[in-house]
């Protein structure tokens, strides 16, 4: 049928792509643990200064791929990945790479708050003294406290700066982690499921901060809440036993989805 | 559609359509009493319709509020989303073309057996097309077909042109003798009525038409209303 009648959108790439340089670039990736295929030919683009959202059911590989950025699967012995991955353009599984850097470079924030079992300012202190990154105290003073005034934390912590970070509240412990990762100065920040163990109000003030720390940087940010991903995300990427099934503008991942997996999955129909 | 893991929420889905289905037929009821209530002059009749309008309202809200309590609930995504906002447009719509078919009941009471029967016949004729219209959306809205609705939103032109045509030839007649503009005004908006039900009935066709595809309808089509720059001149007169 000749019909006149076309969508305003074209959907077929992310319009948020056009707008902003790309950050991290995937390309055929495959991961397995042993035998077990968890990431099947999988490629993504993802832009720089956007919060990008990974969904999708448990056990997709959401955490798999999401480690594989920062080569957190290094540590897993059975762990093995193949294909390209690059940030700015740079294959991060090259010979040359320094994974410590790199680590340094994109940082990464847990489901369950992680601090040492240190002072507040040593927790946040640590990654910039172990990088060489001040030359004095006073320098590494200024990391720290900026840090924790970027993480939204510093006003809540100013008092006890030397008392354990174990002995913050879980959402406290989380601003901790997430400043910890930007005293180094990251340009990527990975977040796996960083709210599923805090509370509403803890989890608008982390939604806050991830929303004024994409100005600065590049986030992903896997996450079980449709709501969260749909609020803090400019983009979207639904994950399906180990393929990506959709990757687009969130406002139209959770309006109008182009694969019928992802509404599926959206609208709470996965069986 | 397949179902929701949550049955509920199944059911709350459910239970807003057979309540827009609801508002439908009344409308529908609605709009086919007042055209003959009006052509028939049935002042008891159009009376009925008058009072029935506020079960429209009733339902209206009604469907409102389930809504945004299923929206608050359930956080709907995609096309339950989607399915969710279309029933609150479609609701309003119909709430509107209750209150022209109220309107034009009302008219009743103006009417006199002095009016030409040709005049009459042409208000009628709208309302008959427009009363197919309303059906065929809300049969298209039921099953959430898109072509149907597509096909409902092109042939509003035909309403378009009859109005057209009416206004000119009720210009006319009042151009011939000034005792007929009380009587004709009335018709005239009669006519205007059945045109702007139509033009919800498009509404709604664009509704359906997001409602499947996500996109809204981008082209319109050109309204072909012109009576807005239309005059007749004295002593000329209608082409039939
Ligand atoms: N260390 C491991 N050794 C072996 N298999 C693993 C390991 N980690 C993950 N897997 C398997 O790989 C697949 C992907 O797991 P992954 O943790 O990436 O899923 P996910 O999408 O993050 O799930 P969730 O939403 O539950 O966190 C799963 O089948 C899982 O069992
Ligand atoms: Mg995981």
């Amino acid at each position: 049928m000749n019909a006149p009648f076309q969508s305003i959108v074209t959907p077929a790439s992310p319009r948020i792509m056009a707008e902003r340089p790309m950050k991290i670039a995937a390309k055929d990736v495959n991961i397995y643990y042993g035998d077990k295929h968890a990431i099947k030919n999988l490629s993504i683009d993802i832009p720089d200064r956007a919060v990008s959202a990974f969904i999708g059911p448990s056990g997709c590989g959401k955490s798999t791929f999401l480690r594989a950025i920062n080569r957190m699967n290094d540590t897993i012995p059975t762990c093995r990945v193949t294909g390209n991955i690059t940030i700015d353009g740079r294959d991060i599984y090259d010979r040359d790479i320094d994974v410590v850097q790199l680590r340094a470079k994109v940082g990464m924030v847990f489901q369950k708050p992680n601090p040492f079992p240190k002072s507040i300012f040593e927790n946040v202190a640590y990654g910039p003294r172990i990088h060489g990154m001040s030359q004095n105290k006073t320098d590494l003073e200024e990391i720290v406290v900026s840090s924790l005034k970027k993480a939204g934390l510093f006003e809540e912590v100013k008092d006890r700066l030397n008392a354990p970070g174990t002995g913050l509240s879980g959402g406290q412990q989380q601003r901790l982690c997430i400043a910890r990762a930007i005293a180094v100065n990251p340009q990527v920040i990975l977040m796996d499921e960083p709210c599923s163990a805090l509370d509403p109000i803890a989890t608008a003030k982390i939604e806050e901060l991830i929303d004024e720390l994409r100005q600065n940087y590049c986030i992903v940010i896997v996450t079980h809440s449709m709501q969260q991903a749909a609020r803090v995300s400019q983009l979207t990427a639904f994950f399906h036993l180990g393929t990506l099934v959709e990757f687009g503008d969130t406002d139209e991942v959770f309006t109008a989805p182009q694969e019928k997996r992802t509404q599926d999955y959206i609208t709470g129909r996965f069986g | 559609m397949s179902d929701h893991i949550t049955k509920a929420y199944d059911e709350d889905l459910a239970v807003l359509k057979t309540m827009l289905a609801q508002m439908g037929g009344l409308v529908e009821q609605q709009l086919d009493d007042a055209i003959d209530a009006l052509s028939r002059r049935d002042t008891s009749l159009a009376d009925r319709v008058i009072q029935n309008d506020e079960k429209v309202d009733v339902l209206e809200h009604q469907i409102e509020e389930k809504a945004i309590l299923t929206i608050a609930k359930r956080q709907p995504m995609a096309r339950d989303l989607r399915e969710i906002m279309v029933a609150i447009r479609v609701s309003s719509d119909l709430e509107r073309i209750g209150d022209l078919a109220k309107n034009t009941a009302k008219r009743t009471h103006a009417m006199s057996d002095q009016l030409p029967r040709k005049l009459m016949a042409g208000v009628t004729r709208m309302g008959r097309l427009a009363q197919e219209e309303l059906k065929n959306i809300l049969d298209a809205y039921g099953h959430s077909d898109a072509t149907k609705a597509l096909e409902v939103w092109r042939s509003d032109e035909d309403l378009d042109a009859l109005y057209n045509s009416i206004f000119r030839e009720l210009l006319t007649y009042m151009m011939e003798d000034p005792r007929n503009i009380s009587l004709c005004t009335h018709l005239l908006f009669g006519a205007k009525n059945m045109e702007r039900i139509g033009d919800h009935a498009t509404n709604i066709a664009e509704n359906i038409h997001y409602l499947v595809h996500g996109k809204p309808l981008a082209e319109g089509r050109a309204k072909k209303d012109i009576t807005s720059t239309m005059s007749v001149e004295p002593g000329q007169h209608s082409e039939d």
